[in-house]
C-alpha cells in the first residue's frame, strides 16, 4: 500500500498543539506511519504462535441467552444509592461505563439507571396504559393491544438531567468518564406513536399539556407540552435494541421524548392525562429545576444541551507506551445533530476538528476520534461539541455563570482530563 | 385457479381490509369511564383540581408525622437522612441556600400530590386522604406558612400562598422574560 513513511510531518498533519494529528489522516490513508510522526520506528517482536486448548477440543454448549465473555466481567454499571440503607432503597443511579464501550449504541444491560423507588416487577398481562382527561373517549390499552399498532423505530439517547452532576462540585471529583457522564445511554427504540393513540382517544381543542405517570411506587409524573407529541417525535417504546425493554428501563413500556430530560421519558408508563396546564409535580419544581444566583429558578428546561466527552484516553484508559493513540469520545445534543467536535490537547489553547460521520444522527450519540501522539508530555485533553442550531458546548465557568452553587442539572460543560508525564489521568477544572 | 376467482379473492381481501381500517386506524383501546380510573387519577393541579374530599390540621398531622415520616425526614422536618422539608425560607439568593418544601416549592398542591403518590417511602398510598391533608398541614405550619390551627381541605389548600410562588421562570417554549 501507500508508503506514508516518506510523508513529512508538516503543518497539515499537526492539527493543533501538543501532539494532535489532523483528522485528514483518518480519511485519507488511515494511520500515519510512525516514522512520519517522528516516532521511533523500531518494531517489537512477537513470540512464536502456539495452538491453544480451545482450538483442540469442542467448546461449550448452545446458550439460550448469550452473555458477555467472562473476561469482560468488569464492564459493569457502577451503582450509587442516593440514600442510606433502609431510608430510600431503590432510589439511586447506576452509570453507563462509557469508557469501556465503543461505537454509539449502549448495550441494554449497561444502559444507565435512575429509579426513584426501585424497579417494579410488572406482569405484562396486568399492566394497563390509560389515556384520559381532555379527550372524547378515555381509553385503556393492554400491552397486547399496543403490540398490534404500526411501529416506529428510532435511535436516540436518553440522558438524565442530573448527568455530569459531579462536575458541578467545587473540587474536581476523581471518577471515570462513565462515573461522571454516564447517566446517558443510546439505543434503538421501537414502539407506538403517542400522537396516534391520542387521536384514537380524541383530544379536545383545550388540551395543551399531558401528564405522564409511571406505575412504579414513586409514580414518577411529569407534565409534557403537547407540542412534543402532536407533530412531535414522542413515542411509547416497547423494545430497546430489538428486544423488549428491560425491567430497569421501564418494562413493559416507557415514554421516549428524544432529546429531553431523562426523567420525562417516564418508565413503566401507566397513564397519560390530557390537561390544559402543567400540574407542577415535585419532579418539575423541587427537582429538575435550576436555581440562579438571583434566587429565581429555571423551570421546564427540557432539552439536553450540546455536550461531548473524551472516553479514551480517560481515567482507566491511560496511555501505556509512548506513541500514537486515538482520542475517542461521544458527542450529542438534545436540539438535533452534532455538526462539529473539536479536540484540544493543551487545555484549550489550540483546537483541532475531530473526525465525525458525514451524517450525524439527530438527538443520538455521535462518536468522534482524532489521532494523538503522546511522547510522555503532560497534556490537558478536552473536547467541545457544536450542534446544528449553532450552540457550542460551554466552559465550566461559562456554564456556571448564571447559577447558584451546587446546581446539579443540565451540566454540559467541557470536560478536561489532565494527562501527566507518567500517563496518569485526572479530572481537572480549567 | 381461474383468473376470475383470483380477481374475486383480491376484491374480497381489499374490501375486508378497507372495512377493518375505516374510521380510526386501529382502535384497539378499550373505552373506560373516569370513575373506573379514579384510583389511578391522582394528579393534582395548582388550582386544586383533583384534590379529594376530606381535611386535616397541623395538630392531627403531627401524629401522622411522628409515626410515618420523622424517622427519615427528622423530628420536626429537619435533620433526617432523607432530606429537610422545613426551613430555608429567604435563603435562595444566598450561596448557602437551603431548598425545602417551605423555601422552594411554588405550590402547596404539589405537596398533597407527592405525599399521596409516593410517601411514606415504603408504603405509598397507605395514608387516608384526611391523614395526607393533616401531614401536609403539619409541614406547612412547621414552615410557618399557615397557622397551627388552620385546616387544610380541597378549598383552603390551593389558597395557601407559598413563599417562592413567584420564584420560577418558565423555559418552555422559550425563556420567559424576567421581571
Ligand atoms: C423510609 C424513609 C422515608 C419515610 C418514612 C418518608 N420518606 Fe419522604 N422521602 C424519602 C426519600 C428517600 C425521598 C426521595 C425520593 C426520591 O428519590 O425521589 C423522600 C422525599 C420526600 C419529599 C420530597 C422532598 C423534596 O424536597 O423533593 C417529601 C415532601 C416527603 N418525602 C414527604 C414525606 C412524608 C410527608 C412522609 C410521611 C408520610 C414521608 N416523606 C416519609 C424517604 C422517606
Amino acid at each position: 500500500m501507500t508508503s506514508t513513511k516518506s510523508l513529512p510531518l508538516g503543518s497539515e498533519e499537526r492539527a493543533a498543539g501538543n501532539g494532535l494529528i489532523s483528522r485528514r489522516w483518518l480519511l485519507r490513508t488511515g494511520l500515519p506511519a510512525v516514522g512520519a510522526l517522528g516516532l521511533s520506528s523500531e518494531m517489537s517482536r512477537a513470540e512464536e504462535l502456539r495452538v491453544p486448548d480451545w482450538s483442540s477440543t469442542p467448546g461449550l454448549d448452545l446458550t439460550s441467552y448469550g452473555q458477555p465473555s467472562p473476561f469482560e466481567n468488569e464492564v459493569v454499571r457502577p451503582t450509587l444509592p442516593l440514600f442510606p440503607e433502609g431510608i430510600g432503597d431503590g432510589s439511586g443511579v447506576s452509570f453507563t461505563p462509557l469508557e469501556k464501550l465503543a461505537g454509539t449504541i449502549t448495550p441494554n444491560g449497561l444502559f444507565f439507571e435512575r429509579h426513584h423507588s426501585g424497579i417494579p416487577e410488572i406482569a405484562p398481562e396486568e399492566h394497563r396504559l390509560a389515556i384520559h382527561g381532555l379527550v372524547e373517549r378515555p381509553l385503556v390499552f393492554t400491552v397486547e393491544a399496543l403490540l398490534r399498532y404500526p411501529m416506529v423505530t428510532r435511535t436516540c439517547f436518553i440522558e438524565c438531567a442530573g448527568n455530569s452532576l459531579f462536575n458541578s462540585m467545587d473540587e474536581p471529583q476523581q471518577r471515570t468518564a462513565g462515573e461522571i457522564h454516564g447517566l446517558i445511554g443510546n439505543a434503538e427504540w421501537t414502539g407506538v406513536s403517542l400522537a396516534h393513540l391520542l387521536n384514537e382517544a380524541g383530544v379536545s381543542p383545550s388540551a395543551k399539556w399531558l401528564v405522564a405517570e409511571g406505575g412504579d411506587a414513586a409514580k414518577m409524573s411529569r407534565s409534557i407540552p403537547i407540542e412534543k407529541v402532536i407533530d412531535g417525535d414522542a413515542f411509547i417504546a416497547l423494545y430497546q435494541n430489538g428486544e423488549r425493554i428491560r425491567p430497569e428501563q421501564g418494562y413493559p413500556m416507557r415514554l421516549v421524548l428524544p432529546g429531553w430530560q431523562g426523567s420525562m421519558n417516564v418508565k413503566w408508563l401507566r397513564r397519560i392525562k390530557v390537561v390544559s396546564a402543567p400540574v407542577h409535580t415535585k419532579d418539575e419544581t423541587s427537582k429538575y429545576t435550576l436555581l440562579q444566583k438571583d434566587g429565581k429558578s429555571r423551570q421546564f428546561t427540557y432539552e439536553m444541551g450540546v455536550k461531548s466527552v473524551i472516553t479514551s484516553p480517560s481515567p482507566g484508559r491511560e496511555p501505556g507506551a509512548q506513541g500514537l493513540y486515538q482520542i475517542s469520545g461521544l458527542a450529542w445534543s438534545g436540539a438535533g445533530r452534532v455538526t462539529k467536535v473539536e479536540v484540544s490537547a493543551d487545555g484549550g489553547s489550540s483546537w483541532a476538528e475531530a473526525l465525525i460521520p458525514d451524517q450525524t444522527p439527530a438527538r443520538a450519540l455521535t462518536r468522534f476520534q482524532l489521532p494523538w501522539v503522546w511522547q510522555g508530555q503532560s497534556a490537558t485533553l478536552m473536547s467541545r461539541a457544536t450542534d446544528e442550531t449553532g450552540a457550542v458546548q460551554p466552559t465550566r465557568e461559562a456554564w456556571y455563570e448564571p447559577y447558584a452553587p451546587n446546581q446539579l442539572f443540565h451540566q454540559n460543560a467541557i470536560q478536561a482530563w489532565a494527562v501527566s508525564s507518567s500517563g496518569g489521568i485526572s479530572n481537572v477544572y480549567v | 385457479m381461474s383468473m376470475s376467482k383470483l380477481g374475486l379473492m383480491a376484491l374480497w381481501t381489499a374490501t375486508t381490509f378497507t372495512l377493518a381500517i375505516s374510521g380510526n386506524a386501529q382502535d384497539l383501546g378499550q373505552v373506560v369511564s373516569e370513575s373506573d380510573l379514579a384510583k389511578w387519577d391522582i394528579s393534582i393541579g395548582p388550582d386544586g383540581v383533583g384534590l379529594p374530599a376530606g381535611s386535616g390540621s397541623a395538630a392531627e398531622g403531627e401524629t401522622v408525622w411522628l409515626e410515618q415520616c420523622s424517622a427519615c425526614h427528622g423530628e420536626k422536618g429537619k435533620g433526617g437522612p432523607a432530606g429537610d422539608l422545613v426551613g430555608g425560607i429567604g435563603t435562595l439568593t444566598r450561596p448557602d441556600h437551603v431548598k425545602t418544601v417551605g423555601s422552594f416549592w411554588p405550590y402547596s398542591t404539589t405537596l398533597y400530590d407527592y405525599v399521596r403518590r409516593a410517601m411514606p417511602y415504603y408504603a405509598p398510598g397507605s395514608l387516608a386522604d384526611d391523614e395526607v391533608y393533616a401531614v401536609v398541614a403539619y409541614l406547612l405550619s412547621q414552615n410557618e406558612i399557615i397557622s397551627d390551627s388552620a385546616v387544610m381541605d380541597a378549598t383552603s389548600l390551593p389558597e395557601v400562598e407559598m413563599p417562592n410562588a413567584d420564584g420560577f421562570i418558565s423555559y418552555w417554549p422559550s425563556p420567559e422574560t424576567e421581571n
